[in-house]
């Protein structure tokens, strides 16, 4: 990028591609999701204290189909993995992955038969958080962490 | 009314089953009875006038094993007309578990004998809807069973997405038009 300065008006100069993934990036909209307690720090971090509308993820939608992001904020059971699949399958490309605490990336404490010992089982994750649960800040830098994997992504050639 | 008024009361409605009145701790009035009249002696519990229990409040099970009989199924039971609680208990053997369903005595007991099918593996004959109710629907084994694996490293189950051809994606919509005429 660099000013011109030989016009009148300011004028920036970029790539197509630079300029997609900075609008990709700056308004990644997740979809409501929240499995467990996971889900109470999630809301925390979009509501006025934390603020996650500084960074552009506050819209949370109703709808996978308007969705770029899941946040997997909690422990996923068996019988829940072919629902969050299928919600995944139903957001259109691009879309990311969170994976939200302990239980959503490992299991976390519950090492039983009933829960799925690692979302990447599931879908593909692009960025873990751990904690149990994570702080909203943390949720925060997982959403920067992100947006900057975001940058790097190249178009396809 | 304590367990041994109990136990009398329903001895004369059903004769031929066997009760066993025991002590507790909390000082529920509890008592033992044969598998093979559950269902006459949960109509009496119900039908009778001077104990007319008609709110069932819990009905589990709990797993003794290696002991045998292994099972015992757990009825906790509420009297709202005589303000009674009483807690009856079922011993079912691993070999043979199955009994009678009390389903048609007390509605409650419908997904509360599908639960306790569904972690326990106990069959309740005469069940209307015997399906698994927390488990997943393929899921093999009873999960509460003593000697049923906790820590198992299995992938989870995703179902595939639909597939449908164009013919049949348009038939599916006239089909649901035609339902909904």
């Amino acid at each position: 990028m660099g000013i011109e300065s030989e016009y009148e008006i300011p004028v920036l100069t970029t790539t197509v591609e630079k300029m997609v993934q900075w609008a990709r990036r700056s308004s990644i909209w997740p979809v409501t999701f929240g499995l467990a307690c996971c889900a109470i720090e999630m809301m925390a971090m979009s509501c006025s204290r934390y603020d996650v509308a500084r960074f552009g993820a506050e819209v949370f939608r109703g709808s996978p189909r308007q969705s770029d992001l899941m946040i997997i904020a909690g422990r996923l059971s068996r019988k829940m993995a072919p629902a969050l699949r299928r919600i995944y399958d139903q957001m259109p490309e691009p879309k990311w992955v969170i994976s939200m605490g302990a239980c959503a990336s490992i299991g976390g404490v519950f090492d039983n038969y009933a829960i799925v010992q690692g979302v990447d089982q599931v879908v593909p994750v692009d960025v873990y958080v751990p904690g149990c649960p994570p702080r909203p800040e943390s949720l925060i830098y997982g959403i920067v962490e992100l947006q900057r994997k975001i940058a790097q992504q190249r178009l396809a050639s | 009314m304590d367990a041994a008024a109990l136990v009398a009361s329903l001895q004369q409605a059903v004769p031929d089953a066997t009760f066993e009145a025991v002590a507790t701790v909390d000082l529920h009035p509890t008592f033992y009875v044969s598998r093979d009249h559950i269902a006459r002696i949960a109509r009496a519990l119900r039908e009778t006038s001077t104990l007319d229990f008609a709110f069932l409040a819990e009905l589990t099970a709990v797993d003794y094993w290696p002991h045998e009989p292994r099972f015992e199924v757990v009825y906790v039971l509420v009297s709202l007309q005589h303000r009674l609680r009483a807690r009856m208990k079922v011993r079912v053997s691993g070999a043979d578990a199955h009994l009678a369903t009390v389903s048609d005595v007390w509605p409650a007991a419908n997904w509360l004998e599908r639960e306790v099918w569904d972690l326990f593996g106990i069959v309740f004959d005469g069940h209307p809807d015997p399906r698994r109710l927390l488990m997943p629907e393929d899921w093999e084994g009873f999960p509460l069973r003593k000697d049923s694996p906790v820590q198992i490293r299995r992938p989870p189950h995703v179902a595939e997405p639909l597939q449908v051809t164009a013919d049949e994606f348009r038939q599916n919509v006239e089909r649901d038009r035609l339902a909904r005429e």
